[in-house]
């Protein structure tokens, strides 16, 4: 089979979570009854006008920044015209030809180097409804419409066509939502909806210039569907080629219970917009002085947070990268430090036990019971040689269970360290007693057989003998 | 004296004085339009209980020895495209029937915080499309000067209700001519404001970019009452202009000598009918009698001004009445198969035959391979007219032409022409296009029909139209002709 490059790019819808939505007075709160989030203005009324929310102006400024993107001095909404249900006015107001800002770029990781992935534009709009149906939408037999997600502000990341893969994809997606959370002007829940993803994806011979024929993916509601989703697509196109056939150009919807992507409409079914100025808003004339006020509030972003913690605390630039993935983490790592001052033990932990269980229970930090002071705590227990490196393993699982202090755990559980010498040996003796022929075998030369012993005296001692000494102990016993 | 027929700042200084109650009043307006209304079909709806209601109130205030503000307790029909809060708004449109609207346009709250009495919704061209009222969806409104000929339109039923005295003023909405043309046909005062001047909120949108509501009334005392009353910035529409307005009453009664007044000579031509030229020729006659400096301008790209206009004005409506699919309110077919054939049979019914000629003459107009061609061309022919204008004032103060180029036409005498029903606003369509104000003021009569002088100002400079319109007006007496019925 011949070797194809994959091309991607992706348009990434996040809801900006604002009080209110983008034209009018309405709650943009998640969730609440059908329709009570709404006013004549979001419900399209006959006479209504819209009035852009400012904030909703601001926060989709911080976005293009974040994303190294130009803002354009001068800008205008346009209506998108296509009739849904959804959509109470039957058009949507957007930004078609002079988006709020054009010209960036999101750095990922790719196997370990740096790529840069061109940002096209940002631009705002306002979200749709929501329809309800009785079973699925082929068979129901009526629908109904909650438009309390009517209006709510959007903005739309359009990226460049530069990804190479699925994964490329995903770290991008990734990446772009970090550096939005980091903004604070969404919370990108892709299970609510507040982050959306739809793909173009097409493939081509390697080293050619031109791009295939490109379809178009929607309906991928998490970062691990997008991925398979992608992956399907682009063994999907390459079958085809490979039999000889053409790629139609289309729209496809991602079915994650089948695991396939299925036409949704052709290029000639496909809407024609019929975008125009709409005449209800005036256009936006952007002030410099206001961006550059913009610019300076907003927070540091991943990578500059990363690049700090390699040259402040120095730990290795994949710890730090893991760690800035999200605002929260790094936030939490830094309250760490705050109370402690050993970043890589920080970071080995943070990194390690405790993005291990917040992953199995599939959290998220902010949830996690485990303070950092805490967390500082038991890292200072294993420094004073209370409690083994082992052992804290058990604490912190304990820790993270119940948000209870170190101290208190390791005193009522008795989990200090034995760092008595005579204990020790005594426990030792027994040990090398018990096992004559281990210990020919490392007097013999068998390096390995110490180990044996070592785990044998830990394992009498329920894990509470300092290994250290064992070793140093036994060592001198067998000499 | 009939109460119906006196001016709003007669009957005003009436009720102060207690020679009269609002009451009193609103029951004479009422009785008008129950004993005339059939044979006009001016009102849609009549707010009659509703009406006596706020009337009584205004009584109390006076009775409690309140000094009334100006306009409380005068009687006011409003155009039926205006939402009002719990009474039925249909645009004179099927599809809005029983379209109840939760909430009040913007110049409804100020007409109601006033304490004037409301006495119902005017009839209207569907959706404020066309210029005769032939198109409403329910019935046509007659006018009162002779009821086989139309009252012209859109707000057909607002210049109607003023001029046979079913109402004291009224509301209009003006997209090419809508209050000017139907004032001129009827013999009252219509004046479109500066876009901008007035806010649009509630104003059920035909023509976003063009779109102005603006008063009818008897006299010009009374326009400029009502327009201090309803101009205003409006925080709740994008397109309202900033900053406070003048007292428009300011501008009355001031001496016209050594204003400039061009006449575009674009709009005198072989299109006029030559019995409205000779009239507005006399009342210019008038106006240089007054000392005004009367002078030939122009306004050279005035004859693309229809098609520019028939393709903005189209596209932003068959994206703007786009809502109306029977999802959430108004009328819903009642056997639709999917939510497309929904659709389709919704629009099909509800909607009359001048409207979807609109709406498909913007879609294409908006289409891709078109857009450019079509919508794109007009709005550069749009720029190119305002700069006409702009000339224009650079030399004159203001500009003065017929308001329409006919008197009222015979129904039915160009349903089946659309393009020469188009020609009825030739002479207004460019002020909506550049923004101006216009007003339309009573200028005679031609063949025993109203005929109206189109009076065009710079922009916000309403109170210089206003000026001259009210020095024409003490002058002559055509605003004290009423029909007899
Ligand atoms: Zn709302």
């Amino acid at each position: 089979m011949a070797q194809y490059e994959t091309v991607i790019g992706l348009e990434v819808h996040v809801e900006l979570k604002t009080r209110t939505k983008i034209f009018c007075h309405s709650s943009t709160a998640f969730g609440g009854d059908p329709n009570t989030h709404v006013c004549p203005v979001c419900l399209g009324l006959p006479g209504v006008l819209p009035v852009l929310n400012r904030e909703v102006l601001e926060y989709a400024v911080r976005v293009g920044l974040a994303l190294n993107c130009k803002i354009a001095g001068f800008s205008k909404f346009d209506r998108k015209n296509y009739y849904y249900p959804d959509l109470p006015k039957n058009y949507q107001i957007s930004q078609y030809d002079l988006p709020l800002a054009e010209h960036g770029y999101l750095n990922i990781n790719v196997d370990g180097n740096v790529k840069r992935i061109g940002i096209t534009r940002v631009h705002m709009e306002e979200d749709a409804g929501k329809l309800v149906h009785q079973g699925t939408i082929s068979t129901t037999p009526y629908s109904l419409v909650d438009y309390n997600r009517t209006g709510v502000p959007l903005v739309e990341i359009v990226s460049e066509p530069d990804m190479r893969s699925p994964e490329e994809a995903r770290a991008y997606l990734e990446k772009l939502k970090a550096v939005i959370l980091y903004t604070g002007v969404s919370d990108c829940k892709m299970e609510e909806g507040s982050l959306r993803c739809d793909a173009n994806v097409s493939v081509r011979p390697p080293g050619s210039h031109g791009f295939g024929t490109k379809t178009e993916i929607k309906n991928m509601n998490s970062f691990k569907a997008l991925q398979r989703a992608l992956h399907y697509e682009v063994e999907r196109q390459i079958g085809i080629l490979e039999e000889g056939g053409r790629i139609v150009q289309e729209t496809r919807t991602w079915d994650e219970a089948r695991g396939v992507t299925l036409s949704m409409r052709s290029k000639e079914q496909a809407h024609d917009y019929r975008y125009f100025p709409d005449p209800d808003l005036v256009p936006l004339v952007i002030d410099r002085e206001w961006v550059e006020k913009i610019r300076a509030s907003l927070p540091e972003l991943p990578d500059q947070r990363k690049a700090r913690y390699v040259k402040e605390y120095g730990i290795p630039e994949y710890d730090a990268s893991v760690i800035t993935a999200t605002k929260e983490m790094a936030d939490y790592f830094e309250q760490c430090l705050a109370c402690y001052s050993n970043a890589k033990a920080v970071s080995n932990w943070v990194m390690g036990d405790l993005l291990r269980l917040l992953n199995a229970r599939d959290m998220d930090i902010t949830r996690c019971r485990v303070s950092p002071s805490r967390l500082a705590g038991m890292l200072r227990l294993i420094d004073g040689g209370t409690i083994s490196g082992k052992i804290a393993k058990t604490v912190f699982e304990e820790m993270f269970e119940t948000g209870r202090d170190p101290e208190t755990i390791v005193r009522e559980k008795g989990l200090v360290q034995i760092s008595d010498e005579g204990a020790i040996a005594a426990v030792v003796d027994e040990v090398l007693a018990a096992n004559r022929k281990v210990v020919d075998d490392f007097r013999a030369g068998k390096e390995k057989a110490l180990g044996f012993l070592v785990g044998q005296v830990m394992k009498l001692t329920r894990g509470k003998a300092n290994p250290e000494m064992v070793n140093k102990i036994i060592r001198e016993k067998l000499k | 004296m009939d109460f119906c027929y006196m001016p709003a700042h007669e009957l005003h200084r009436r009720l102060a004085a207690r020679e009269i109650s609002a009451e009193e009043l609103c029951r004479a307006v009422l009785e008008r339009i129950e004993t005339v209304g059939g044979k006009l079909g001016s009102f849609i709806t009549v707010t009659g209980d509703l009406a006596l209601e706020q009337a009584r109130a205004v009584d109390k205030r006076i009775a409690s020895g309140e000094e009334i503000p100006i306009l409380a307790g005068i009687p006011v029909a409003v155009k039926d495209n205006m939402c009002t809060e719990g009474i039925r708004t249909t645009c004179g449109s099927r599809i809005l029937h029983n379209f109840v609207p939760p909430y009040s346009a913007a110049v409804v709250e100020k007409i109601l915080a006033r304490g004037m009495v409301m006495v119902g919704k005017t009839n209207l061209d569907e959706f404020a499309m066309g210029s005769s009222n032939e198109n409403s969806g329910f019935f046509p409104a007659s006018n009162p000067w002779d009821v086989d000929r139309v009252p012209g339109g859109s707000s057909g039923g607002s210049a109607v209700a003023v001029a046979a005295g079913q109402a004291v003023v009224a509301l209009g909405s003006d997209t090419g001519g809508s209050i000017r043309q139907p004032a001129s046909l009827c013999g009252v005062v219509g004046m479109k404001p500066t876009y901008g001047a007035v806010s649009r909120y509630g104003l059920v949108a035909y023509a976003s970019s063009l779109d102005q509501i603006g008063p009818i009334s008897r006299d010009v005392t009374d326009c400029a009452l009502m327009l201090n009353l309803i101009a205003g910035h409006d925080p709740r529409d994008s397109t309202s202009a900033p900053g406070d307005r003048p007292d428009y009453t300011a501008f009355l009664n001031r001496e016209i000598k050594g204003l400039k007044v061009g006449v575009p000579k674009e709009y005198m031509g072989d299109g006029i009918d030559p019995g409205v030229r000779g009239v507005v020729n006399e009342a210019l006659g008038v106006i240089s009698s007054l000392g005004a400096e009367i002078g030939e301008a122009s306004l050279p790209h005035s004859k693309y001004a229809i098609p520019a206009y028939y393709l903005i004005a189209t596209a932003e409506a068959s994206s703007n009445l786009a809502r109306y699919d029977g999802v959430s309110y108004g009328y819903r077919a009642e056997d639709p198969g999917d939510v497309v054939d929904m659709y389709a049979k919704t629009r099909s019914r509800g909607f009359g035959t001048e409207v979807k000629r609109r709406i498909m003459l913007g879609t294409y107009a908006l289409s891709a391979g078109y857009y450019d061609a079509y919508y794109l061309k007009a709005l550069k022919v749009r720029t190119l007219i305002k700069r006409d204008f702009d000339r224009a004032f650079e030399k004159f103060d203001v500009l003065i032409c017929p308001t329409s180029p006919t008197t009222a036409f015979r129904k039915g005498e160009k349903m089946d022409d659309p393009l020469q029903m188009y020609l009825s606003d030739i002479t207004t369509i460019s002020v909506n296009l550049a923004g101006i104000p216009g007003i339309s003021v009573p200028a005679g009569f031609s063949g025993g029909l109203p005929v109206g002088m189109q009076i065009m100002g710079r922009p916000f400079a309403e109170g210089t139209v206003l000026q001259v319109a009210h020095a024409f007006e003490k002058n002559t007496g055509h605003h004290k002709k009423f029909p007899s019925l």
